[in-house]
């Protein structure tokens, strides 16, 4: 299994085999405070790199989730539409969002490293 | 414009508040807990509310007093008992709404309370009404918070003894370390609660030792929450200018007996509604499922027909569910009709229903 890359869209892809999983990153969900909705790309969908892949949204709004590789929806996590406040609880690990047959694997070099994105997210929320 | 600090700053920044500007003030609009648990500790315990950045209206007067306010607002004044107080409305000729509001007799006059993005201009509004005749005073130095939820009457009872003896809608001066306060049984989130008008220096004083006693801070994001559970309207949103008090479905808070004569500003549309009826309605609307519809979604009938508006939607913690509140054509205005709400390009199933979405019963004595 990969290192877990980022976007600058605060979405976390985890790499295996030619399957990335995807979710929100835990500074996303401090940002957006308690979610209370989510929204999830049909399975068997297609979605592009830096397209929108969902929505979440909190009690004040609603914010986009994008995708930051390319690929066929293989899986979607039912439990966090069920229980938008996993999301919250658990981000980075099981309140995962899809799960994409990845199209181009060097899409993901365009991503950021652990480091790279802390950084990123200090600055831009300063 | 630099934006204003309520007295309660300092406390908001030490409670950890993330801030917004609202209404021209930095406010919080939350704490650390975050909106659901303000919410939801607001319902099941006791939330305090910093709304110091609404206006506190004094209008100093006796009968002169009521007989002009009641050519302005549609309330039987003459016969509001003293520290009473009622909802209520300042309207254009047309009935179109510039500010909801709540007014309470007082012994030196009455005291009224606005929302802060219109007091300048209702202050405007209501002294060129008024013809400059009564001091009136838009108070600054006077901090404005309210105390909400099952066990506030407990809590401030503790620290201002006497305050669980008023009933609901009515009010009195009381004292805190020598300083006159005025407490009202009121509050705009559906539970039992006060709000006391305290001068600034005093406030952040007042407020620590009601968290103390085991209240909390709750921010702007929950009492827009709590709010709309409970049915309760927000000026600029679901209430404005094009929209009148019967539009609103506030027709209880107009007086029969003043509707009768028809002599205050606007009753002449208010009356014409009243028996005609109105083409638009505000409705409580509830989505099947757990789509959030907001401000501004299209509301459109089983025809596929656009009928109207949301104007305040949200996720209520409380309801556990989305609810949200708007304009239909009157037709489609009956209670279980089933509507359509386009989310994101989708029409999502709906219907009108009953407000409020959480309804708790106040304590005894609503006048």
């Amino acid at each position: 299994m990969s290192e877990v890359k980022y976007s600058k869209e605060h979405e976390w892809i985890k790499l295996d085999g030619d399957v990335a999983t995807i979710g929100i990153t835990k500074h996303a969900t401090e940002m957006l405070g308690d979610i209370v909705f989510a929204e999830l790309p049909e399975k068997g969908s297609s979605v592009e790199k830096d397209g929108t892949a969902g929505v979440v949204e909190s009690t004040k709004a609603a914010s986009d989730v994008y995708t930051p590789v390319s690929g066929e929806v293989v899986d979607t996590n039912q439990a966090i539409v069920d229980d938008p406040s996993k999301i919250n609880q658990d981000p980075e690990d099981s309140a995962w969002f899809f799960k994409l047959k990845i199209k181009d694997p060097s899409e993901m070099d365009t991503l950021m490293n652990k480091d790279d994105y802390d950084k990123f997210a200090k600055e831009t929320s300063a | 414009m630099e934006t204003k600090k309520t007295s309660l700053y300092q406390l908001h920044q030490d409670c950890n508040a993330k801030f917004v500007e609202f209404a021209g003030y930095q406010m919080p609009i939350q704490y650390s807990e975050g909106i659901v648990e303000e919410h939801k500790f607001t319902r099941n315990h006791s939330g305090i509310f910093d709304v110091s950045h609404m206006g506190q209206l004094f209008i100093y007067g006796g009968e002169d007093l009521i007989k002009d306010l009641e050519k302005i607002f549609p309330l039987d004044l003459k016969n509001l008992k003293l520290n009473h107080s009622k909802y209520s409305f300042l309207m254009d000729k047309d009935a179109g709404i510039h500010d909801d509001l709540i007014i309470t007799k007082t012994k030196e006059g009455f005291l009224i309370i606005l929302n802060a993005a219109c007091k300048d201009n209702d202050f405007k509004i209501l002294k060129e009404f008024l013809e400059d005749k009564y001091k009136m005073v838009l108070d600054e130095n006077r901090s404005l918070i309210a105390i909400q939820g099952p066990k506030s009457s407990e809590i401030l009872n503790d620290v201002i003894n006497g305050v669980k003896d008023l009933n609901f809608m009515s009010g009195n001066w009381f004292t805190f370390e020598n300083q006159k306060v005025y407490i009202t049984r009121s509050g705009y989130t559906g539970e039992d609660g006060f709000e006391i008008s305290i001068v600034n220096d005093f406030v952040d004083q007042l407020t620590r030792e009601l968290i103390n006693k085991g209240s909390k801070l709750i921010g702007l994001g929950a009492r827009d929450t709590l709010r709309l559970e409970a049915g309760l309207c927000l000026y600029g949103h679901d209430l404005d200018k094009d929209k009148t008090p019967v539009e609103a479905n506030l027709k209880w808070a107009i007086s029969k007996e003043r509707i009768s004569k028809g002599d205050f500003i606007g009753s002449d549309i208010i009356i014409k509604q009243l028996n005609d009826g109105v083409s638009k309605i505000r409705v409580g609307i509830k989505p099947e499922g757990r789509i959030i519809a907001r401000e501004k979604t299209k509301i459109f009938n089983q025809s596929d027909v656009h009928i109207g508006e949301i104007t305040s939607g949200t996720f209520g913690p409380s309801v556990n569910g989305p609810v949200a509140m708007g304009y239909v054509e009157n037709e489609f205005s009956k209670k279980n009709t089933k509507v359509f709400l386009e989310v994101r390009g989708k029409k999502h199933p709906a219907s009108i229903c009953s407000l409020p979405f959480y309804k708790k019963s106040y304590v005894k004595g609503v006048n």
